[in-house]
């Protein structure tokens, strides 16, 4: 089998997830994006090992490493999503925007911006913190650090 | 080698190859409409096409190990928890307009360019290349299982650190702290007030989310 | 106490005094008279106990080196001969008068802590001068009273006469101080030091390589401090400070600083006689030209001003003959009388309520409300016109006597040339002298018209002070026959030949002035003139300040005003327009200085606004644009980020790939 055929199929499976990667606006969306990257790199490790006749098959044990990797970073990264999810009410990326540069110098004040301030002010009583918010989610720290 | 690939040109395909190529369109294909449907299920279960085609692809690279590793873990695990996410995340099931950003004609640009560039790089380097699929399988359970525990073993035992690591995490991420959730409970069983204040936190929250809801919910009735 | 230690102190307790008046002047109001009076009263009797100490003998001399200064030493040095001994009374004297004169004469005012201070910081800076050996040390106390004349004369300095008096009394001096700076180095450079005793010494036996360029530049520095022409304008326009301060600048301190200066350095001088003629030609021109001036002002302060000019110029008349006995013989009688004139007309001006002679001469009885002034602003008048038995004439008839002398050529290196010049430009000034004597005291205390107002008495500090000062302005002269042990042993006695031109030529100014008078005084009452501005009550500084600023207003300009009845005005002819405004030397240096240093700040304006500006702006305004610009990409959208930095790595890939495939 030529060569030439697993690694075109690679590239454009590449190619395809980066277009997802850049294109969607779900957060869950982007992450099968980039599993369609991670598995075209997978194939490209395959195909080669097979080629070259690897003595120690590098290539398929870097594979399974990959799809271990893999696995652990789809679980992180839904992880996150569910957590800003939580924050903002929305998983659509390009509505995270605190980082932007405004031209009065302010901050975003998208629709999301809102709900983050719907969430209790730091200056209420205690008690009145009881909102299901992660403590320890850096997006939610910095939405009150830009409140 | 090379003379192996003299004797093989592109307009005599042999049989594996046809086989190849057609499970690789079958994949590819499932791989745009996974990152092009407006439907968010849709683009999960057309995943779930493109990691089965791929999975096939391993077995005629005769990686036969990696290809059931494929199907168990992207198709079995990594796909369901995808689902399970859309779920979570309330997506909407059915047709949501606005499953593309405004950035898609960028990406569009920056992908075509980039296969462009990869295609004419790999063609040009390997084009004359055979893989002679002949012989001993390259990537039957038990030479995979030989090497993995044979020369890998390190690298493989560090990879389960990682993984560890990694279950530890999502779930820091994403459980609720002591404080937060034994206070929650508590305040479910307190006075009127209390549980007043706490519905109107949960009711902020709602109202939030069915900010970013309502507009597509609206257009969902529309297309009814 | 040794009259060293007494000299050191002479300067240093109204220095004392002005550093304890300005700490303490303002928080402790009571102390401010004490303070401003007591030092210069104590520093007066030290500077006399010094004086009969040294009692003209050899000179006292003491010296100490703080710090090593390189090449050319400089110490802290005393060099109290005969002349400093009696300046240093004469400046302790006048100050003294000034300072109990300032308690009464600005009662009111709620800067005279701050001016007490300043006067006795003048004062201290002055004795400096008089008893520093060493020219650096004389230099700082030069520029100390040019600082302090700066304050001074810009005391009322609400109004922009004063301000611009002050200025341009500054910048006039400093004018001359920089060549005179650079005349000092040179000057020390030559000797290898700045002690006087080693420079006289060095000049002794013929060390100096430039003494013409040396001199040349001193002189300027002395023109500038003693008001001499070219440098004199400031003088007449400073009169825009208080009284008192007028008396001390012209009397003791300030312009005498210039002549005592070269008194002290005159072998340096005398050794250019391209410098000595040079100096005559400046006396001559300065004297002659000053008395003309005071004929023509309206000002009874500019009269004495132009007048003090002209009696300086008699001073240097004195040196550029090679005399300096008579020249601070001048000197001395002239501070007296000169204090005693300003006084006097501080309570005259307060009394009348205008300082503009037009508007006193149409006042009946002004004598009487005064009667201390009006005594003894006739000794003093009669002094300045060189009258005798008083001061001024024995003091005048020795310059005289020393000019006729140089004439003569009996004065050893000095040229006759410069006798000459000084003996003719005295004698025509002796007599406009006596002229402007005579039409000042005919204008200002015999007016007809409407009664004087009556302010009530003056201040018995101001009026005191006036008869203490009028001892010396009448008896000076019978020192005439001592002094000379004091000085450098010349003979001060009048001689007959100049006694007679002299006192002919100041009788027959006097009696031309007073029928010019009668002539036009009837035309007074037909011409009235003259608007009483000041506030009846108001304390003696108020009222000057009053009258200084409404002169101009009322009649047109701060030094003339249009009145037929002048006798001035009949004298001088169609001179008298050109006189009235100092010979448009003002007006000169505009043309010269002012208007081209004018046109360069706008050009050099012009310059930094519009061409060197929009450069800086340009600086400051790309960046921003680009700022702009760079800011709309930071729009908060990853995927808008990774587009970009993904889209830039295939670009590197496929330059990557593209110089591989070409190297290869």
């Amino acid at each position: 089998m030529h060569l030439a055929y697993p690694a075109v199929l690679a590239v454009l499976l590449f190619c395809v997830g980066l277009y997802g990667v850049l294109a969607r606006r779900n957060a869950i969306l982007v992450l099968m994006s980039v599993e369609l990257m991670l598995n075209a790199v997978n194939l490209n490790l395959v195909a080669f090992d097979v080629w070259l006749r690897d003595r120690l098959h590098s290539g398929q044990a870097l594979t399974l490493f990959t799809i271990a990797i893999a696995a652990a970073e789809i679980g992180i990264g839904l992880a996150i999503v569910l957590a800003v999810y939580r924050n903002r009410g929305t998983s659509a990326v390009d509505d995270l925007r605190d980082t932007a540069e405004r031209p009065d110098g302010g901050d975003g004040d998208d629709g999301t911006e809102g709900a983050a301030l719907d969430e209790p002010a730091p200056d209420e009583p205690a008690p009145n913190q009881a909102s299901p918010k992660p403590q320890s989610s850096p997006t939610s720290q910095k939405a009150e650090a830009t409140a | 080698m090379n003379l192996a690939a003299q004797h093989h040109g592109f307009l005599s395909p042999t049989g594996v190859e046809i086989a190849f190529l057609l499970v690789g369109l079958v994949t590819l294909g499932a791989a745009v409409v996974t990152v092009t449907t407006k439907q968010l299920v849709h683009a999960a279960l057309w995943l779930v096409v493109a990691l089965g085609g791929l999975a096939v692809e391993y077995l005629l690279l005769s990686a036969e190990f990696i290809a059931w590793v494929q199907v168990l873990i992207y198709v079995g695990s990594v796909v369901v928890l995808l689902l399970f996410g859309l779920m979570l995340t309330r997506a909407p099931i059915g047709r949501s307009p606005d499953a593309d950003s405004g950035n898609r004609w960028v990406a569009l640009g920056v992908a075509l360019a980039a296969a462009a560039a990869l295609v004419w790089v790999v063609v040009d380097a390997f084009r004359t290349q055979w893989i002679d699929l002949d012989g001993p399988a390259q990537g039957s359970t038990d030479v995979t299982g030989a090497i993995l525990f044979r020369h890998w073993v390190l690298p493989f035992e560090a990879l389960s650190v990682l993984l560890l690591a990694a279950l530890v995490g999502a779930i820091v991420l994403s459980r609720k702290s002591d404080r937060e959730s034994g206070r929650t409970e508590q305040e479910s069983g307190k006075s009127d007030r209390e549980s007043g204040k706490t519905d109107r936190k949960s009711g902020d929250r709602t109202r939030a989310n069915h900010g970013t809801q309502a507009p597509q919910q609206a257009r969902k009735e529309g297309t009814r | 106490m040794t009259t060293t230690t007494l000299a050191v102190l002479v300067p240093l307790l109204p220095f004392l005094g002005a550093v304890a008046g300005l700490l303490l002047g303002r928080s402790v109001p009571g102390l401010a008279r004490p303070l401003a009076v007591l030092p210069t009263l104590t520093s007066l009797v030290l500077a006399a106990l010094v004086a009969v100490r040294q009692g003209g003998d050899t000179a006292v001399d003491a010296a100490t080196q703080l710090t090593p200064t390189g090449s050319v030493p400089i110490d802290l040095a005393l060099h109290i001969d005969g002349f400093a001994a009696l300046v240093a009374v004469l400046v302790g004297v006048v100050a003294t008068c000034v300072q109990i004169y300032s308690t009464g004469y600005l009662h009111d005012d709620p800067r005279y802590p701050s001016y007490a201070a300043l006067v006795s910081l003048f004062t201290s800076a002055m004795l400096l001068v008089v008893y520093s050996g060493d020219l650096m040390v004389l230099l700082v106390g030069w520029e100390v009273m040019g600082i302090c004349s700066y304050f001074l004369v810009g005391h009322y300095w609400e109004t922009p006469e004063a301000r611009a008096a002050s200025l341009k009394a500054f910048l006039v001096t400093k004018l001359g101080d920089v060549p005179f700076l650079i005349g000092l180095f040179a000057l020390a450079a030559d000797a290898g030091s700045f002690r006087i005793t080693t420079v006289l010494a060095t000049v002794a036996d013929g060390g100096l390589d430039h003494p013409t360029l040396v001199a040349l530049l001193l002189l300027a520095g002395v023109a500038g401090k003693s008001a001499q022409f070219p440098l004199h304008t400031w003088l007449p326009d400073a009169m825009a400070g208080p009284t008192p301060v007028s008396a001390l600048i012209h009397a003791a301190t300030m312009v005498a600083a210039g002549v005592y200066f070269v008194a002290r350095i005159l072998p340096v001088i005398a050794a250019s006689q391209a410098a000595l003629v040079v100096l005559a030609v400046m006396a001559a021109v300065t004297m002659a030209g000053s008395a003309l001036a005071a004929l023509a002002q309206d000002d009874i302060k500019r009269v004495l001003a132009y007048s003090t000019v002209g009696q300086l110029g008699y001073m240097t008349g004195a040196l550029a003959v090679g005399d300096r006995g008579a020249a601070v013989f001048h000197l001395l009688s002239h501070g007296a009388f000169k204090a005693l004139l300003f006084l006097a007309a501080g309570v005259v001006i307060h009394a009348a309520g205008t300082n503009s002679l037009a508007a006193m001469s149409r006042m009946r009885n002004l004598r009487d409300r005064v009667p201390d002034a009006y005594w003894t602003m006739t000794v003093a008048l009669l002094a300045l016109a060189a009258i005798p038995p008083f001061s001024g004439f024995f003091s005048k008839e020795a310059v005289l006597g020393a000019a006729e002398h140089a004439a003569t050529g009996h004065a050893g290196p000095v040229p006759g040339a410069a006798g000459w010049i000084v003996l003719v430009a005295a004698l025509a000034t002796a007599l406009l002298t006596a002229a402007y004597a005579t039409r000042l005291w005919l204008r200002a205390f015999h007016g007809t018209g409407a009664e004087a107002p009556d302010h009530g008495r003056q201040p018995v500090t101001m009026t005191a002070v006036l008869w203490v000062l009028a001892v010396p302005s009448l008896a000076f002269g019978v020192t005439v026959g001592t002094l000379p042990d004091w000085f450098d042993g010349h003979d001060l006695a009048p001689k007959l030949t100049t006694s007679v031109l002299g006192t002919g030529l100041a009788l027959a100014g006097a009696l031309v002035t007073y029928g010019a008078w009668r002539h036009t005084t009837a035309l007074a009452a037909r011409a009235p003139i003259g608007a009483v501005a000041a506030h009846p009550r108001a304390d003696a500084g108020q009222v000057e300040a009053a009258a200084i600023a409404t002169h101009a207003p009322a009649y047109g300009d701060v030094a003339s005003a249009p009145d037929p009845a002048d006798p001035g005005r009949l004298l001088l002819g169609p001179l008298h327009r050109h006189a009235a405004v100092g010979f448009h030397l003002d007006a000169v240096y505009a043309a010269l200085f002012v208007r081209p240093v004018r046109a360069g700040a706008r050009l050099v304006r012009f310059l930094d606004r519009e061409v060197v500006d929009t450069y800086v702006r340009g600086a400051g305004t790309a960046p921003r644009l680009l700022g702009a610009a760079v800011r709309r990409a930071q729009t908060g959208n990853v995927q808008t980020y990774l587009s970009a930095l993904l889209a830039g790595t295939v670009v590197l890939a496929v330059a990557a790939v593209l110089v591989a495939t070409a190297g290869a």
